[in-house]
């Protein structure tokens, strides 16, 4: 049975809501006790501690917490109910680091990016530098939830932009089960909008991804075995096109801890985390070649650790004073849920990485 | 001691069957892993057979090991259970076959 989803856990008021709660269960416990190494630990058996920044390849700009959605796995903790908006005035000091910077991807991500009122500003500015791969990460019922949204495909096809989108399941059950009820019957009518504008098709340059994320607490099975189910179950229940699938393991933060936690799964999970560690996927972790801009202008290694409040160990903090030379080379910053992004083939906003 | 014949923790340590005869742990591990690649069967079909046969085995750490694996692959709660009717119909009528055996002594037996 679904549920209607409707609250963060900040509206909630949960602990969780908490950055500094969420951390100091990643690092008690199992890691504590020594029952498990702690992932710092882990990474330094191969001599790959500290994990060092590389040259930047990808800038990933949060533009809020905002979501007409409130998936019960999202690390954002993001809703309705969330008002972090990125201002034009943040968006424009951003356009400067994307015109001078040497990243070869722009990946838009948020909340759904859309409903920040300047998105459309941004994308039109943004798409004018001319970056080799300009993403958006659009959940895809954004498209259906009003009419002012209804117009999206031609706007991303316009603009050239690579369109993202999660996509837990090819069955209605699975779907509605992590994003809410109504949302599988949604993102059917949007991908097809999508792909009547001629995203996602073979040959097509409009470059339409799926991302999945596994709906409870187990890892996501092989990408390229999925991807084939995706593409065969799509085509045939719904005549349904897309280029890739991407696997993305869920990461014990915020909602998907969460829930770890409330239904004692958080042990269990952590150990599948350890076992599955493939230190060849650390050579390639995201982190290394991205940099992840929040909403208000402040620099992280990656979009969880953003979440955790977890800023670049580097001079250059904010957008206002960035440094990419500064910002090479530095030391990436690690806790326990580094691990989600190391286990089997690895895991990044890319799907695999080893 | 635990006071169960069966801890779920345990299902951790399968591979330590090898410290007590490594050859034979190593060889039983290598075939177990040839056996679940992706063949003429995916392995996707082989882990559902998996699921099925744990259940008929009634082996718990092979039902929560392969319960997880075919959620891993994708599969669903239909087609999970549809696997472990498979196995619950030939258990059934593995145990119904043999009333022929039966039928056939009291024949013989009772006229």
């Amino acid at each position: 049975m679904t549920k209607v989803k409707t609250q963060s856990l900040q509206k909630k008021g949960s602990d969780l809501a908490q950055s500094n709660k969420q951390l100091e269960i990643l690092s008690n416990g199992i890691f504590q006790n020594g029952e498990l190494p702690t992932f710092k630990a882990k990474i330094s058996e191969t001599s790959q501690f500290p994990l060092k920044a590389k040259k930047l390849e990808i800038l990933q700009i949060n533009v809020g917490y905002m979501c007409n959605q409130v998936c019960d796995h999202c690390h954002v903790d993001a809703g309705p109910d969330r008002k972090e908006i990125m201002t034009r005035d943040t968006m424009r000091l951003c356009l400067d680091v994307i015109k001078n910077s040497g990243a070869h991807t722009l990946d838009l991500t948020g909340g759904a990016p859309e409903m920040n009122p300047d998105f459309r500003w941004f994308v039109e500015e943004a798409a004018k530098v001319g970056i080799k791969d300009f993403i958006v990460r659009s959940n895809l019922t954004i498209i259906r939830a009003n009419k002012k949204y209804y117009d999206l495909p031609e706007f991303f096809k316009k603009h050239n932009v690579h369109v993202v989108s999660s996509m837990p399941h090819w069955t209605k059950g699975k779907t509605d089960k992590q994003r809410g009820d109504g949302v599988f019957a949604k993102s059917i009518k949007a991908l097809q909008e999508l792909n009547a504008v001629g995203y996602g098709m073979p040959d097509s340059d409009l470059k339409l991804d799926l991302v999945y994320n596994p709906s409870g607490a187990f890892l996501p099975g092989d990408q390229a075995a999925m991807e084939k189910d995706f593409k065969k179950a799509l085509m045939e229940d719904f005549n349904i096109q897309f280029h890739n699938l991407f696997a993305i393991t869920n990461l014990p933060i915020a909602r998907f801890l969460d829930f770890l936690i409330a239904s004692e799964n958080y042990e269990d999970y952590m150990y599948q985390l350890v076992d599955a560690y493939n230190p060849a996927a650390v050579e390639n972790v995201m982190c290394t070649n991205t940099l992840s801009i929040s909403w208000d202008g402040y620099l992280f290694d990656c979009d969880f650790n953003q979440m955790l409040e977890l800023p670049v160990n580097s001079k250059s903090k904010h957008i206002s004073e960035f440094n990419e030379e500064l910002l090479e080379g530095r030391n990436i910053v690690i806790s326990q849920h580094c691990y989600g992004c190391t286990a089997g083939a690895g895991s990044s906003c890319q799907g695999v990485v080893a | 001691m635990s006071k169960t014949y069966y801890d779920p923790a345990d299902l951790r340590k399968f591979s330590k069957i090898t410290e007590w005869s490594e050859e034979l742990g190593n060889k039983f591990f290598e075939y177990y892993g040839k056996v679940f690649e992706e063949g003429a069967l995916t392995a996707r079909e082989k882990s559902l057979i998996a699921l099925a046969v744990a259940h008929t085995e009634q082996c718990p750490y092979c039902i929560d090991a392969y319960t997880k694996d075919t959620l891993q692959r994708g599969v669903t709660k239909d087609e999970m259970m549809e696997a472990i009717h498979v196995g619950a119909a030939i258990k059934s009528g593995a145990t119904l076959v043999h009333g022929v055996q039966m039928m056939n002594k009291v024949n013989k037996l009772d006229g």
